[in-house]
Order: structure tokens, then sequence, then C-alpha cells
């Protein structure tokens, strides 16, 4: 590859080999290596970036506002650490209209409190029209650890819970787009996922937010790093009723759609059961759902598999190639 | 009009375990009484696509029925000359946008893909996901030549001829057409010809009859006694198709049956053959994997020569040899080996690095099988 395409910054198996490849031999240490959504640094302290390049900048559902608070708090939250102060890049086009500026702070404003983060620093460029796309927002956050993901101890007979209805972020901006002259009531996801903080202390020992790559993507990879296969089932997977209708016109299939406000659980098989009852009584929480286990009779080692409605199985590959850029 | 269904009712009862369940019993007792196990193509792309995506392929082996891909897949079988022509065109011309879609960007080719290819200043390459997109393009951007590089059976060929018409209506001088368009009857007679593949039936593609009817596939059971259904992409069709095909086989009374009635009719689409009719006309084309066959593809007729991009910018479309060393997928398109049989699948070929067509395309049979099969692949 002589020069940089947009598949390398799909979330796909692109970057994956990317940061495998050509970012960790160059900056190797003991906390990059770990590869996690965090570092997790001394003294229980995680720090977590991301940056915000999403088109539209606003869509239904969300902004970019809420979109880079949440993506950097989720970031920590799954990685076990309570987010306590966020830092605020923003990066603007010249010309951009001062009222979609200030929509877009007050966003940031609002979700940062809901989240109960303070944005404590923050940096501003503005680049001449046409060298950057109205606006892009670079944050970092930093917390404190209150549990510890566990992969090495998942065993067959652990559950897989996700917390709500997959793939509405990446349909909402697919939609927004208008490439296809469609409308649909789906809106993004894009949602805080600071419920989840107390189940680490409840029998969760790993989660993900389901972001770019989708559902199928985050299974597989956790089907990587552990000993046995995965199996999903599909009918247990959530789906709203809009979405549903939408992927099938389009053809997409919704495994692969991106979420900004959801995430995948591994719990203990003997916890799974109220794990789900607390998740259904919180506020993003009321459509979640065990939606498979780990195996020891089905497929193999490094498999995430699906049984399909039809009762067929199905191997679940993370994404290869750029379903939809810039969708966060 | 039929009543009104919300979208879950339309597809969960195509998918439903238990009727799944059913016809794959059905299916296994006419293999049962036949006691061989059946090759049947599924001709289409989608099918292969539905087979592997509800896990069906390992149920139906159970049920002693072995499905071999066909040649319906257009990014598959467009052959590398048309790509060449047009990186050629971009990076020897300026002021010339090309719009294709998606999937026909990653092929690569002696001179690479699409995507890989640096346009000269003035030039590009946009992925759209309709022609009209195109031709939308061709009305904003006056000062350049929008060429539409459109791949595509029966099912596509009218919106793409509809887009041409459009655009000699509105007078529209920048905008052409590269055609690479593809019929299906001709390549299955191909098939039967050559004797090559031992199928005892087909599956015919659902949205291609739906435009040709069910009368275009009848030389395959009148003179080749060979059975057929036309099935829906549901998992539930496929298999309805499979069904017809195996009791045609045990009966020996082959057919063309339809099992997607919801959709295809005995005549297909009158108005959208007309439509073919009056704006392209069958030469003898050449496919990838299968070769050179008769009256198999479309191109815009003399009267129309001025939105012809091959006439319009010189093109020169001859197929070379193919220079992937090792690459099958010429023997994948007619169904002579399954993508495991080829030595790069897996190994040096896969869905991020293709080598070869079959696995670009979303209706690949090597994508596909890439994707959707366990321990089909050497890791």
């Amino acid at each position: 590859m002589k020069q940089v395409s947009l598949e390398m910054g799909s979330g796909g198996r692109l970057m994956q080999d990317f940061i495998r490849d050509k970012l960790l031999p160059v900056f190797k240490n003991r906390y990059l290596q770990i590869l996690h959504d965090s570092a997790l640094l001394p003294n229980g302290l995680a720090l977590t970036t991301d940056s915000y390049t999403v088109d539209p900048i606003f869509f239904p559902g969300g902004d970019i506002g809420t979109l880079c608070v949440n993506g950097t708090v989720n970031d920590l939250v799954v990685s076990g650490a309570r987010p306590e102060y966020l830092s605020l890049a923003l990066i603007i086009e010249e010309g951009l209209e001062m009222a979609t500026l200030e929509k877009i702070l007050a966003s940031i404003k609002r979700t940062a409190s809901r989240n109960r983060v303070s944005i404590v620093t923050g940096d501003t460029k503005v680049v001449p029209r046409g060298q950057a796309d109205k606006i892009y927002i670079n944050t970092a956050g930093v917390g404190h650890l209150v549990g510890h993901p566990r992969p090495e101890k998942i065993k067959p007979g652990d559950k897989i819970l996700v917390t709500g209805p997959i793939g509405e972020h990446g349909l909402a901006i697919l939609l927004a787009r208008n490439n296809f002259r469609m409308s649909s009531r789906v809106r993004s996801d894009c949602g805080p996922l600071l419920f989840l903080l107390p189940l680490w202390k409840q029998g969760a020992l790993w989660m993900r937010d389901i972001t770019r790559g989708g559902l199928a993507t985050v299974l597989s990879e956790l089907a990587d790093k552990i000993n046995h296969p995965l199996l999903a089932e599909e009918e247990n997977i959530p789906l709203s009723r809009a979405l549903k209708g939408a992927v099938e016109i389009l053809g997409i299939d919704p495994l692969y759609l991106a979420c900004e406000g959801r995430a995948l659980l591994v719990v203990k098989e003997s916890e799974a059961r109220r794990v789900l009852n607390v998740l259904k009584k919180s506020s993003g929480g009321q459509q979640a759902a065990i939606i498979g286990e780990v195996q020891d009779k089905v497929g193999r080692k490094g498999e995430a598999l699906l049984r399909t409605s039809s009762g067929g199985l199905r191997l679940l590959e993370p994404l290869t190639s750029e379903l939809l850029p810039r969708i966060c | 009009m039929a009543p009104r269904k919300s979208s879950r009712e339309l597809f969960s009862n195509w998918r439903s375990g238990s009727t799944i369940r059913n016809l794959l019993q059905a299916i296994s007792r006419e293999t049962s009484t036949l006691n061989r196990t059946l090759r049947i193509m599924e001709v289409c792309g989608t099918h292969t696509m539905t087979l592997h995506r509800s896990g069906l392929k390992p149920l139906l082996r159970e049920a002693k029925v072995v499905m071999v891909s066909g040649p319906g897949c257009p990014v598959c079988i467009t052959p590398d000359c048309f790509h060449e022509a047009i990186i050629d065109l971009v990076t020897s011309r300026k002021n010339i946008l090309v719009a294709t879609f998606g999937d026909m960007t990653r092929v690569p080719t002696a001179r690479g893909s699409l995507q890989t290819t640096v346009p000269l200043p003035g030039s590009e390459i946009r992925i759209v996901y309709s022609p009209e997109e195109a031709l939308e393009l061709a009305r904003k951007n006056p000062e350049k030549e929008v060429i539409f590089f459109g791949a595509g059976f029966e099912t596509t060929i009218p919106a793409i001829a509809f887009t041409v018409k459009r655009a000699a209506a509105e007078n529209l001088k920048n905008f052409s057409l590269l055609a690479a368009l593809w019929l299906i009857p001709p390549a299955l007679e191909a098939i039967l010809q050559s004797g090559e593949v031992a199928i005892d039936g087909f599956i015919y593609p659902g949205h291609v009859s739906v435009i040709i009817g069910t009368r275009a596939y009848r030389f395959v059971a009148e003179k080749f006694k060979t059975p057929g259904a036309i099935a829906g992409f549901e998992p539930a069709d496929v298999l309805l198709g499979i069904l017809s095909v195996a009791r045609q086989v045990r009966e020996g009374r082959p057919e063309v049956a339809n099992q997607y009635r919801r959709v295809v009719q005995a005549e297909g689409n009158p108005r959208a053959l007309a439509l073919m009719d009056e704006m392209l006309e069958p030469y003898e084309a050449d496919w990838r994997g299968l070769g050179r066959i008769k009256n198999s593809g479309l191109r815009l007729k003399p009267r129309w020569q001025e939105l012809d991009a091959v006439r319009k910018f010189n093109l020169r479309i001859q197929p070379g040899k193919p220079l992937k060393l090792g690459c099958r997928c010429g023997e994948v398109l007619k169904g002579l080996v399954e993508p495991v049989d080829c030595p790069l699948f897996g190994r040096s070929c896969d869905p991020d690095h293709p080598r070869g067509p079959c696995m670009v395309s979303y209706e690949g049979a090597c994508l596909i099988a890439y994707k959707y099969s366990s321990g089909a692949r050497n890791k």
C-alpha cells in the first residue's frame, strides 16, 4: 500500500494491521501494547483519546458535540474507569457559521454535565476553507478505575449481553447523507454508557462499546482474545422495527452497522440474569438482551459464530472493507 | 393489491427455523428417493449470499444437495480490459469523471484498480449508488466528460438504458456510457453446451427473471432437458427452488418452475424489455471465465453512439491473457471448483488484498465463502 486508503481508518482489519505493523513498533511501551480502549496508567488512572469527523455534523439523535463527549466517556467506562475530566480540541474550517459552532458547544456542555465530566483544557485551530470539512473535534478523557476487565477469566457458559438495539447510529448517518433518498424513523443511539459502571462489581468480565465495525466486529475481536469460540443467536439480537425495515430495503447487514451508545458485555453465567435485570431498569438499557454465550461445543477457538434464525451457523468476520467513512 | 403487511411479517416467515426445517426435510425425502447427491447451480451471486449468510450450505449437504455457484455476479465476470481502458483514459486525459458502483473500483487488474489509480488533475473516479446519480453529475459538471461505467445483468440494464435515454432527451453532450452489460440466458447455454460442469439443475436468478420472465429459460428444459426453478432471495425462497428442482429430477420432468410468484411473471416486464430493445443491441461478448459467448453482451445501438463511451473515446476493449498466476476465479465462475480449491484463497487472496474479482464483489463466490463459512479458511 503506497497511499493511505479510507479503509485504514474504518475500524476493521486493515486498521488493526496498521496499528500492529506501523504504530506499535514505533511507540512500543507496556501501556500501549495492550491496545485497550484506554491506557491503564499507574495509580489506577485511565486515559483515552478520540477524534470526531462525522459527516453530517448534525444527524437524527445527536450531533458531533454529543458524539465527542459520549464516545470518549464510553471508552473509559468499558475500560473500567469512571470518567472525570475531558480535554476539547476544535479544528474548524474557515467560514463555519458562528451559530452552528455555538449549537455544537451547547451540545458538548449538556452532554458533559449529563456524564458528570468537566472540560478542563482545550485548543482551537481554524484552517482555510476547504482544508477541513466544517469542524473536527478531538477529546481526551481521564478517570479512575472502579473495575477491571478480566478476559482471561471468561469460560464456557458465560453469557454475552448487549445493552440495546444495535446499528442505529450507523444507519442514521447513512440515511442523513441522503444518497438513497429514503427517510426513516431511525435515530442515532448516541448516548452515555455510565450506567454500566456498577456492573464491573456485579459479574461483568469484559465490556466493549459497539462502534465502527458493529456487533460482528466486536464479537470477532473478542473471540480472538479468548480461548473459546462464541455463539450468538440471531433471534435474540435486539433490532428496532424501523431499522429492520430500512436494512432490508438497502441490503445492509445490521451486524456491521455502528452504534455510539451500546455495549457488549460478557458476564459470569451465574450473574447473567441478575445483570440483565439491572440493565433493564437503567435508563440506557431497557432493551438489553442476552444474545449468546461462550461455547465449548460448537465452533473452533478464535471463531465467533451466529446461529441464524433459519437454524444454520454462520461465521462472523470483522468488518473488512469500509462500510461508510466518517461516521464518528 | 395484497393487503399491506409490516416488514416483519414480510420477512420473518421466509426465515423462520420451523419453515426451514420442514423444507430441508422435504428436500431430504426427494434426494433419498433418488439415492444420490444432487448438484445444483445457483446462478445468481445474491443466492450464494443467502445460502451462506443464513448458514444453509452445511444443512443442504446433510440433505444431500451440493450447491455450485454460477456466473451471476456482474463485477466478477466483467473482464479486466474494461477497467484497464478506464484507467488508461483517466491517467492520460484531464477532466474525465468516471462514475461507477463501489465494487467495480476494487477489481485488481494488471494496471492496478480504479481505486488505486491516480487520475490526471481534473479527472476523477466517483462511486455512485445508481445510474441516475451519474446523470446528475453530468448536469452539475458541464466542464467535465462524465462516463458511467455500468456493469449489470438484466436486473439493472433497464435502469441504465433509461438513464441514457434521459441524457439523450436532455441533450447532455458530456454524458456517456461504458456498457459492461451481460445477459444470463446465453451464459447458461454456454455452460450447458460446454458440458464441463455436471449439474442436475439451476436455481434461476429472481430479479433477472422479474425482467425477462419464465419463458427466457425454456430452452434449458426443452433443449437440454435440465430442470430449473426461479427463486427469491429469502432462505425459504431458495429452498423452495431447490425442492422444485429435486422433484423435477426425481420425476424426470424438467421445466421452468416459478417459485418467486410474488414478483415474477411469465412474460417478465414488457416495458423494461421494450426499453432494452429500443436502446441496446446484442453482441458476442467476452466473459471472465466463460470466454466469448454469442449474443451475450449488450451495447448501445448505433443510433445512440454519441452516448457510447467506447466510440466517443475510442476505447480499446480487448481481453488480454489473465496475468494473475494461480487465481482460479474463471473456474469458480463456471462452477468447476469451489473457492476453497483455489491455492490463493485465504492465503494471498482475502477481502483486504483481493487477487481476483470473486474476492472483490459482495456477490462474489470467494468473498462470500471467506466471510461466512466456519473453518473454510486456512488461517
